[in-house]
């Protein structure tokens, strides 16, 4: 007797086993909110126990002038824009003097926009900077959208410029401008900035460099549901040959004040629906350890609720945040230890204050 | 899954449809395994209520904030002449619904509003004949126990009498709210001057003998204790087992902003949010409908608490008053495309009903 699509998901699924595209479609199509929920659990503790993990780090964004123009994007602006920012110098040095009251600061995340005219050593530069002065501190900066910038501007080769990148400090890349990793949505939505391609090949480089990095989506706007999954098992493949992805993140599409979510009428999801993609996220990507309830996005109730769902980590006690909140999100700008750690409790689960490593720190007497 | 073999009984008892005791619910309210908890809910809707979502195309109509009760969770109610307060004429009450009536769909009204100090029984009675007379095609729900109690009261007429001279001018329901906690230590830390526990439940069975339908409530998150909140669901079960009046069952999470109370107490989590939602659902085994009051619980966890055990998404509202005061971060009012929206993204079946769950023809 041969089993139906559905089934095989439901019995991989609930096995622990590796999920095919059409298997994942199978499941989302299905709609069982609270059998995925189940699952992707079952899946977190397999990889992280009872742990829930944050971590306090500092985010920086050097500028929001960018000649990419994605009409994904409500942060960017055009260069002579008064809205338009540049960190010199001076600028930057009193950041890091914000970033230095942090306490126990494990990371720095740096991730702007294509400036049109900063050359790379502006941004090779600072990172030297923070190395210098944060010896101990993981830098995550330039995703590889900004990374594949670089080597155009640069002539160099994104190999070269990953290489140049960690001699001046840089410890990791994050996650962003995967959006979807299909070229004819990128086409759409930011059909200036790197493709599937060149995204997935600065990753593979970054991780023969021994340099790790997180991976993201991007959903909710002209995507189909199997462009969604496509995308998934692209991360798959490639964390399956390199395993140097640490982390997975999901942005769901926030359409205020962005160029795309005007013309094509774009509504954001709604819980039911990012709970969802969170859990099946768990479920395809299997090779992926940690999964982050990036919580300014989603909102600290949602992302609490999200721990239910299949994710392991809340992200940082996060400095400032410049990028989403221009995007209209409403969520506060800071959140404290203190409430993180009764969040999480509050789920059952053991909260952990991690390096970037996603090892256990002493937390100076909180805990 | 973190409750394991001790919770496989509950479980067992969920699948066969058997009660639940109140010692099961004190052990699901101190689990943590939301997705569990959830999933035994949503069987149990799935198994009661199919994939039908209720809403109502209604329009709230508080008459007054004026309140001689002020209770301490209550950012709504005001003293007479204290800056805010309000008392709605007839004609005030009569504008806001025929600028409600300018949707087409609009089915009924709630009504519900502040013990007003001075206003007599036949003042209400008025407007809501009034109400039933200029807007005939409108389903009428409201006044809580807690008013009935009160028309009581001032009118020297026993609740019996108060309630068939309501039924008499056109009440067709009887709204849920004032029930907050059923008890009586709770009742006079917080709401002394109100309908006690027993006249509340008084209300509700009386109004039951008389084919007048009810709903129930649930104010949490406050001082009350889990043991309370599982008397306190237990209490309905008993009173449905002998009426049967109770239509539907609504969680309302205590909204501490702008509240006496809320000076000390923050608000519920999500997470408790869903757990309450989804364990009501299991103890209300009598109870056909659980209704997730997106006012109170925002609307995306509302959306969410349809996987949890709810079946009801309550209404447009028109203009939501008395919980914005206490800070209700959600919109006045929700457009019936959004409420469709919302139930069919969790992927059930959006019907439009009137105040007594009755289906309404779409055009």
């Amino acid at each position: 007797m041969t089993m139906s699509i559905l089934e095989a998901a439901h019995q991989k699924a609930a096995a622990g086993e590796r999920l095919s595209i059409e298997e994942g479609m199978a499941l989302y199509e299905e709609n069982d909110l609270l059998s995925l929920a189940e699952w992707a659990r079952a899946a977190k503790e397999r990889k992280s126990g009872r742990k829930v993990f944050y971590t306090a780090n500092y985010h920086i964004n050097l500028t929001n002038i960018c000649r990419s123009n994605c009409p994904l994007c409500a942060f960017q602006c055009e260069e002579g824009d008064a809205r338009g920012f540049l960190l010199g110098t001076e600028e930057i040095g009193k950041e890091l003097a914000s970033a230095r009251r942090v306490r126990n600061l494990s990371e720095i995340h740096i991730v702007s926009a294509l400036h049109p005219s900063q050359p790379f050593s502006y941004y090779a530069g600072i990172v030297q900077r923070i190395r210098r002065e944060f010896p101990n501190v993981e830098i995550n900066a330039f995703t590889p959208v900004e990374i594949v910038h670089f080597s155009k501007i640069s002539g160099k080769s994104v190999t070269e410029v990953l290489e140049i990148l960690k001699d001046a400090g840089l410890s990791s890349l994050p996650g962003g401008g995967a959006e979807i990793l299909e070229d004819r949505v990128r086409e759409i939505i930011c059909p200036k900035k790197a493709s599937a391609e060149e995204w997935l090949d600065a990753m593979r480089q970054a991780h023969k460099l021994g340099i790790h990095a997180n991976a993201s989506m991007m959903y909710g706007h002209v995507e189909t549901v199997e462009e969604r999954f496509r995308h998934l098992a692209k991360l798959r493949e490639l964390q399956d040959e390199t395993g140097g992805f640490r982390a997975f993140l999901l942005f769901p599409f926030h359409p205020e004040n962005t160029k795309l979510g005007q013309e094509q009428e774009i509504r954001k999801a709604g819980s039911w629906e990012n709970l969802k993609m969170l859990a099946l996220s768990r479920l395809m990507l299997d090779n992926f350890d940690h999964f982050k309830a990036f919580w300014v996005m989603l909102t600290l109730p949602v992302a609490q609720l999200a721990l239910g769902f299949g994710a392991d980590d809340l992200d940082g006690t996060i400095g400032e945040e410049k990028i989403i909140h221009a995007a209209g999100a409403r969520t506060s700008t800071g959140i404290t230890r203190e409430k993180l750690d009764a969040i999480i409790r509050e789920t059952g689960y053991d909260p952990v204050e991690r390096d970037a490593d996603y090892r256990a720190i002493s937390t100076g007497g909180t805990a | 899954m973190l409750c394991t073999k001790e919770y496989e009984e509950i479980e067992q008892k969920v699948m066969r449809g058997e009660r639940l005791t109140r010692e099961d619910g004190l052990r699901l309210f101190a689990c943590p395994d939301l997705a569990w908890i959830g999933a035994m809910a949503d069987y149990v809707r799935k198994k009661k209520c199919g994939d039908i979502v209720y809403y109502n195309v209604n329009c709230h109509v508080n008459l007054t904030n004026i309140c001689l009760s002020r209770c301490k969770f209550c950012a709504f109610g005001r003293d007479e002449g204290s800056p805010g307060a309000y008392a709605m004429s007839k004609e005030d009450a009569i504008e806001l619904v025929r600028d409600a009536m300018r949707d087409p769909h609009l089915a009924g009204l709630h009504v519900v509003s502040g013990l007003h100090p001075t206003w007599s029984f036949e003042h209400y009675l008025d407007i809501l004949q009034t109400l039933h007379e200029k807007f005939p095609s409108l389903y009428l729900k409201g006044f809580t126990g807690v008013e009935i109690t009160h028309f009581s009261r001032i009118s020297g007429l026993s609740v019996r009498e108060v309630l068939l001279r309501l039924k008499d001018a056109g009440l067709q329901a009887i709204a849920g709210g004032g029930a907050e906690i059923l008890s009586d230590r709770i009742r006079r830390e917080l709401c002394p001057k109100k309908a006690t526990a027993d006249e509340w439940l008084e209300v509700a069975r009386t109004a039951h003998g008389l084919g007048i339908k009810t709903n129930a409530s649930m104010l949490y998150g406050h001082i009350e204790t889990m043991e309370e909140r599982v008397d306190h669901l237990l209490k309905l079960r008993s009173l449905q087992d002998e009426t049967g009046g109770f239509q539907t069952f609504i969680c309302f999470p205590f909204l501490p902003k702008n509240t006496e109370l809320g000076k000390t107490i923050s608000q519920t989590s999500m997470w408790d949010d869903l757990r309450t939602m989804a364990i009501s659902r299991l103890l209300l085994d009598n109870f056909q409908n659980i209704k997730a009051y997106w006012v109170m619980l925002t609307v995306p966890v509302a959306q969410v608490a349809l996987g949890f055990g709810a079946n009801d998404i309550d209404g447009t509202i028109h203009k939501e008053t008395i919980l914005h005061d206490a800070g209700a971060t959600s919109p006045l009012a929700l457009q019936e495309d959004t409420i469709i929206r919302i139930i069919r993204e969790a992927g059930r079946i959006p019907a439009a009903s009137d105040c007594n769950f009755n289906i309404l023809p779409t055009d």
